[in-house]
């Protein structure tokens, strides 16, 4: 279990993942050594996993970012396992949710632009399994978009 | 910018593993140390990676719940939507904010600790934001992001 120290450290890099060890150590008010140690254990434990890069797709040309959200038939047993594994094979796919509430699964689908939106919605989207019903939001900004908790 | 093959392999061994050194990664795709750093510059300069993202396990740390609010303002026009922004941001257990078209206006991620919290967050923070009108709930239960066509 994370200790006082632990979550100082983990609300400072939560904040600003790319804090060089040096400043967290100090921002943290821990020493580098002890910094590294808890980090270590952090990592052993499986509080803290992988450091991932974020990629800007916009940045690469994919300008159409969709929120597609599904409820599903739950007459049909599998109906998520299925349709969980369909949706991975879909490349432009780059989020999968599964919900508790009146929407069962949401995906994020990236595109290059309308047409290319078109192309995958219909190749892709509307031939995913078990499907009842789907709504789709249209991201136009994101305004925050953060890791930060108040620890 | 227009990536290559190459800038693609760069992107998907980083968006693994962002601590992946120049030196690595290029042993992985057989390029030496100073080429893969150029291409990592060029990507970071860009603007391409955009920074990095850690995996937490949120539970371990005392944040069992995650949320997601569609949230219909129920007035609109320029100044509500500034007046909702402002205030939205400034809660601290929303991480995300999404300005949206469709069924919705807004998309947001909510950490709670538990359910009690949630419903502490939505009544005192959320139905209190100037301007909000419907709102839907929908608690997540796992979650995986994916790659990407890289």
């Amino acid at each position: 279990m994370p200790d006082t120290t632990d979550r100082r450290i983990l609300r400072h890099l939560l904040a600003d993942p790319e804090l060089p060890n040096a400043e967290l150590a100090e921002r943290a008010g821990v020493t580098p050594a002890s910094l590294w140690r808890r980090l270590d254990r952090l990592r052993e434990d499986g509080v803290i996993g992988a450091f991932e890069a974020r990629i800007d797709w916009r940045k690469l040309g994919y300008e159409v970012q969709v929120s597609l959200r599904f409820t599903l038939d739950k007459t049909e047993p599998r109906a998520f396992d299925n349709f969980i594994a369909a949706a991975r094979k879909v490349p432009e796919v780059t989020e999968i949710q599964t919900f508790l509430g009146s929407v069962d699964m949401r995906l994020s689908v990236i595109a290059r632009d309308m047409a290319h939106w078109q192309q995958i919605y219909r190749e892709s989207i509307l031939t995913l399994p078990h499907v009842q019903d789907s709504d789709a939001l249209m991201l136009v900004s994101t305004i925050k978009d953060v890791q930060e908790l108040p620890l | 910018m227009t990536p290559d093959a190459t800038d693609l392999a760069i992107l998907r061994l980083l968006s693994e593993d962002a601590t992946r050194s120049a030196a690595e990664i290029g042993r992985h795709l057989g390029m030496t140390q100073p080429a893969t750093w150029r291409r990592i510059k060029r990507l970071t300069d860009e603007g391409v990676i955009a920074g990095r993202r850690i995996v937490v396990d949120t539970t371990a740390l005392g944040f069992g719940v995650t949320v997601f609010l569609g949230i219909k303002l129920a007035a609109k026009g320029r100044v509500g939507l500034e007046d909702f922004e402002r205030a939205v941001t400034a809660i601290p257990e929303v991480q995300t904010v999404q300005h949206v078209l469709g069924q919705f206006d807004y998309r947001l991620r909510v950490r709670a600790r538990d359910i009690a919290d949630f419903e502490r967050i939505l009544r005192r923070r959320i139905m209190t934001l100037p301007g909000v009108g419907q709102v839907e709930a929908n608690v997540l239960l796992s979650e995986e992001r994916r790659p990407g066509p890289l």
